[in-house]
């Protein structure tokens, strides 16, 4: 196994461009890169499209402000596609002034349509949707007396990812429930970077608990302690 | 008669729907109350949607893990036989039909059976989370809501004005006054909740609903 570059996140976010789309695992932030993160703030990108499930958490009131919500509040996107953005007021308050275009999808169609990218497909059929206002604009298909949404595959310049541990090859493994989007979000990135709490060396992962298999990561960073 | 809004009796009342073994998905806010009222020798698995089964009581302080949370960013634990699995897994669980049941808030839930829970136009628009794959792929829909709304409208409606979440896919809508099963166009009442009668139901709800011939008062208090 060919050991991959461990970089720095201020290198990793050198691999970001004006007008990219990043996609950003975590769910309200719990398995967000936050270094990687904190990087791309310092830097300052812009015109960047945003794929995440949510935009964390902020809030007016008490001055919370988490994860992706940073580069929110920043205006580092022009557009912000998410399952959920109730718990971001920013992203809200950016959406209805018509500052950043943001699309909502549903949260199961979000992850088929991002593994869809990384699977070589299309995209996929799905009953959600059907009869609501995520029809609008798309192809129903009746397949065997059901009707289904035609929603295409969703992919990316660059995937910035949280593991629990890797190995310099590449191979990942999560904790709990920071898994989420992550995995399906290495499958879908011409680029992807990994912040790993822990890397350690090529045959020290156990190939069986093996979820991110090392050919779909091409850059490591260790998160900060 | 006075209302009085009472998530308990909501929380309570759904609590007996479930089957021992059952699959079952809480929504955030009053659906997540329903795990407080499983009655004894029934015991249920819950799905969260961020990833895993097994959801468990939210942990004892001090022993919080910023890795497990649930779908609402809320501390929890796992049970023992729990698993872990990342998003597309957790929506094939519940677009597969291997989610029993699901517990939504509403915003409007209408006699077709249509529900509305994500976007009032121009005011709040959270964004549907998971919830659209939710009511198109849990087996059975149950809706939890207090029976009106702040200005004290009726939240069962003839016909939902909101943008929908889910067409058609309610089984079941409970309220803090009655327990509805939702069939051929109709809210069919089942069961009314103490203090409150048929008549007053039928005369403060926007909806048609029928009384089913073996509808019973039952006492949640």
């Amino acid at each position: 196994m060919v050991a991959k570059p461990i970089i720095t996140a201020e290198e990793a976010v050198e691999l970001i461009k004006e007008g990219d789309t990043v996609m950003v695992g975590g769910f309200l932030g719990c398995g967000s890169p936050a270094g990687l993160i904190e990087a791309l703030e310092k830097k300052g990108t812009k015109n960047l499209t945003l794929v995440c499930n949510d935009t964390a958490f902020h809030n007016f009131k008490t001055g919370t402000c988490t994860h992706v919500a940073k580069l929110v509040a920043k205006k580092q996107f022009r557009r912000i596609v998410v399952s959920h953005i109730g718990t971001n007021q920013e992203t809200q308050r950016q959406m209805n002034e018509g500052e950043t275009e943001v699309v909502l999808v549903p949260q199961g169609t979000l992850a088929e349509r991002i593994r869809a990218a990384g699977a070589g497909l299309g995209g996929i059929l799905t009953p959600t949707g059907v009869g609501t206002e995520v029809q609008e604009g798309k192809q129903v298909l009746d397949v065997d007396g059901r009707r289904f949404l035609l929603e295409k595959a969703l992919p990316g310049d660059v995937a910035l990812l949280k593991a629990k541990k890797a190995d310099k090859a590449g191979n990942l493994i999560y904790d709990k429930a920071a898994r989420n989007f992550n995995p399906l979000m290495a499958m879908a990135c011409t680029t992807v970077i990994v912040e790993a709490d822990e890397i350690v060396e090529i045959g020290q992962i156990d190939p069986e608990i093996v979820v991110t298999p090392s050919v779909l990561v091409q850059y490591l960073v260790r998160s900060k302690k | 008669m006075e209302y009085t809004a009472n998530k308990e009796v909501i929380a309570k009342r759904i609590a007996r729907i479930f089957k021992d073994g059952d699959v079952v998905n809480l929504g955030i806010g009053l659906p997540t109350l329903v795990g407080n009222y499983i009655p004894a020798g029934v015991t249920i698995v819950l799905q969260s949607e961020n990833g895993f089964l097994g959801l468990g009581p939210a942990p004892e302080p001090g022993k919080e893990d910023p890795a497990l949370v649930n779908a609402g960013g809320g501390f929890v634990t796992i049970l023992p036989g729990g698993a872990f699995f990342d998003s597309a897994m957790s929506f094939a669980i519940i677009r597969g039909g291997h989610v029993d049941a699901t517990v939504l808030g509403v915003l409007e839930v209408d006699q077709q059976g249509n529900l509305a829970n994500y976007k009032i136009p121009g005011k709040l628009v959270p964004g549907m989370g998971g919830a659209m794959d939710l009511t198109v792929g849990a087996k059975t829909v149950v809706a939890a809501t207090e029976h009106f709304d702040k200005t004290g409208a009726s939240k069962l409606l003839r016909k939902c004005r909101l943008p929908l979440t889910a067409a058609n896919q309610v089984d079941f809508v409970c309220t803090d006054v009655g327990f509805f099963e939702v069939k051929n166009g109709a809210f069919v009442l089942k069961e009314y909740f103490k203090p409150y009668t048929v008549d007053f139901i039928l005369q403060r709800t926007d909806a048609d609903i029928v009384v089913d011939k073996d509808c019973r008062e039952v006492d949640l208090l």
